[in-house]
């Protein structure tokens, strides 16, 4: 199981696809849902504080935007787990709202620059770019490990321990 | 206060994502105090994806694309909305250009009024209550801003940042003028007031009604018990066009205070857009003041110098209180005349406002400039040639708060 970040990031269309195929998005609804219903913030609709944009100050400096480092504050620590990432260049809006886009030049420079396998992907004009779109992303998805090194050990751990019990 | 008065006003919230930058519960708050409520304008969300080509500027960001759709919204009714705030985050190039556009947008294509404000991540309630004010009082006060002649007898008393006015009136005529440095607000302004009445020959209790404004005004106000306590946007955009005789048709005006800057459209004694400086003392009266001290000569005289001065002699790299100063005091040590630094301090300050402020404002003649620091003669002198316009100083034209508190309390009278 990988931790795939996907591009829109808030793309419910990419966040099924991730996990049909047995992996774990990373989204911006999780994010947001944190956000909305933390107990003793009162700032509808969001609950984002002035700490936020100062948390931000970690992926982007003191003369970006005040809302690029308040939405960072979100999405960097999505970055920071990101094992793999597909990106979705062009998308309509309703394939997932695209946002401020100096957040998303800068996410998707982050994203890039980690080194970590990345799909990158037009998104279709005719159903044979989108069947061929669909392709790509399944196939990137079988590509990826389905448990973690670590997971397999301790998946072998836990059946050697299992054995032992039983003998 | 009547029922409308005192009745909730709907303000569409116009932004690229303001819930984002953590200044949220700032708008909440500063809308709270002025009885508003922000709305945000309900968009059908495939429309984001053309609104770009409907309004014919094609943006990057989805956001700002959404905020366009909102700003549509609100000119269609289908927000119902009194007023708009348009607001983007400080420092955004993209956010800017379309901040603009959309402002200029709902401005020609309906009469609800606008204001616009970047935003950094420490803008405080405070910074945008005197905007929200002045928002909430032109939808509420309609009737009251149109009023057009004093009438009775009436004063006003404006507590600003440096200086304290009052002005009495008696039918549509100033008959008495106070005008005092402010150190403590309340004495600031009952010496003001009495300097005021005596001139007039007119006891306190004979003035039939009193407005207050400035940033003082809520002190003051509830100190004599005034009919009228208002913002000093709409209080000095009518008496800037009652007292250069423009109530009708387009205006500008300028006010150069002591603290802050303001620069408004006004339509027939109402404001359109505006926008308010203030972060910075390079372009206020406190530089000047500064300045004239540098130079050794009082303020009343640096107006003058400066007429007889050329900005071009003195090289300005920066117009901030402290390079600006820097770099006057350095043309000085190379030889140049007081008379230049003098010009060059005026020019300095109205390439602030015209780099800063009026950008965002239609600039429409006749452009009428107030405040204390249009008396300095080289002031007006170098906003008309960075203008290549005729600027308008009216007479009286420092009392312009007092005036207008005065006008604008005479509507109590008859009620």
């Amino acid at each position: 199981m990988a931790k795939v970040f996907i591009y829109p990031i808030n793309s419910l269309i990419l966040a099924d696809l991730v996990e049909r195929f047995g992996h774990k998005p990373l989204t911006m609804m999780n994010q947001i849902r944190e956000k909305v219903t933390s107990l003793s913030l009162d700032s509808p609709p969001l609950n984002i504080t002035p700490e936020d944009p100062k948390l931000g100050l970690k992926y982007a400096a003191i003369e970006v935007p005040a809302g690029v480092r308040g939405r960072m504050a979100l999405i960097g620590p999505l970055i920071e787990q990101t094992e793999a990432a597909i990106i979705v260049e062009n998308p309509p809006t309703d394939f997932g709202c695209v946002g401020c886009n100096r957040t998303n030049e800068l996410t998707k420079y982050l994203v890039r620059s980690k080194g970590v396998p990345v799909l990158e992907v037009e998104y279709p004009k005719s159903d044979d770019e989108a069947r061929d779109f669909v392709n790509k992303i399944v196939a990137f998805l079988e590509s990826l490990p389905k448990e973690k090194p670590e997971e397999d050990e301790k998946a072998k751990e836990t059946e050697s321990a299992d054995k032992e019990d039983k003998e | 206060m009547s029922t409308e008065e005192s009745a909730l006003v709907k303000i569409a919230l116009v932004s690229c994502g303001s819930e984002y930058a953590g200044v949220q519960p700032e708008f909440e708050e500063a809308a709270a105090k002025v009885n508003a409520k922000f709305i945000f304008p309900e968009i059908d969300v495939a429309s984001i994806d053309t609104i770009g080509r409907d309004f014919g500027l094609e943006v990057a960001s989805g956001d700002l694309r959404l905020m366009m759709a909102r700003a549509k919204a609100v000119v269609e009714g289908i927000a119902n909305a009194d007023g708009v705030f348009i607001t983007t985050c400080f420092r955004c190039a993209e956010g800017a250009i379309v901040r603009n556009e959309v402002r200029r947008y709902i401005h020609e294509h309906s009469k609800i009024p606008v204001i616009s404000y970047s935003f950094t991540e420490s803008t405080s309630a405070g910074t945008l209550l005197t905007r929200l004010e002045a928002l909430t009082t032109i939808v509420r006060r309609r009737h009251l801003l149109t009023r057009e002649v004093q009438t009775g007898l009436t004063a006003g008393i404006d507590s600003g940042s440096t200086t304290t006015k009052a002005v009495v009136m008696r039918d549509n005529k100033i008959i008495g003028k106070g005008w005092v440095p402010t150190t403590k607000v309340l004495e600031s302004a009952e010496e003001a007031y009495s300097i005021a009445l005596k001139e007039a020959g007119v006891s306190r209790e004979e003035v039939q009604a009193l407005g207050t404004t400035g940033y003082g005004r809520f002190l003051i106000g509830a100190h004599f018990k005034a009919q009228l306590i208002q913002e000093e946007i709409t209080v000095n955009s009518k008496g800037a066009v009652y007292l250069a005789d423009k109530q009708k048709g387009n205006a500008t005006v300028i006010d150069i205070g002591g603290m802050d800057n303001k620069a408004i459209s006004v339509q027939d004694g109402i404001p359109g857009m505006f926008t308010m400086g203030g972060i910075c003392a390079g372009a206020s009266g406190r530089f000047f003041e500064m300045i004239s001290k540098r130079l050794g000569v009082d303020i009343t005289e640096l107006g003058a110098l400066a007429v007889k001065g050329m900005h071009e002699h003195v090289s300005m790299n920066s117009y901030c209180i402290v390079f600006g100063t820097q770099s006057l005091v350095n043309s000085l040590a190379r030889g140049a005349t007081p008379e230049d630094v003098a010009a060059a301090a005026c020019y300095s300050v109205v390439e602030q406002i015209y780099e800063q402020q009026l950008q965002e404002v239609d600039v429409k003649e006749p452009l009428i400039l107030v405040g204390g620091s249009s008396l300095i003669a080289g002031v007006p002198k170098a906003l008309g040639e960075l203008l290549k316009i005729d600027v308008l100083v009216p007479e009286n034209s420092h009392l312009i708060g007092a005036v207008g508190a005065a006008l604008l309390a005479s509507g109590f009278v008859e009620e």
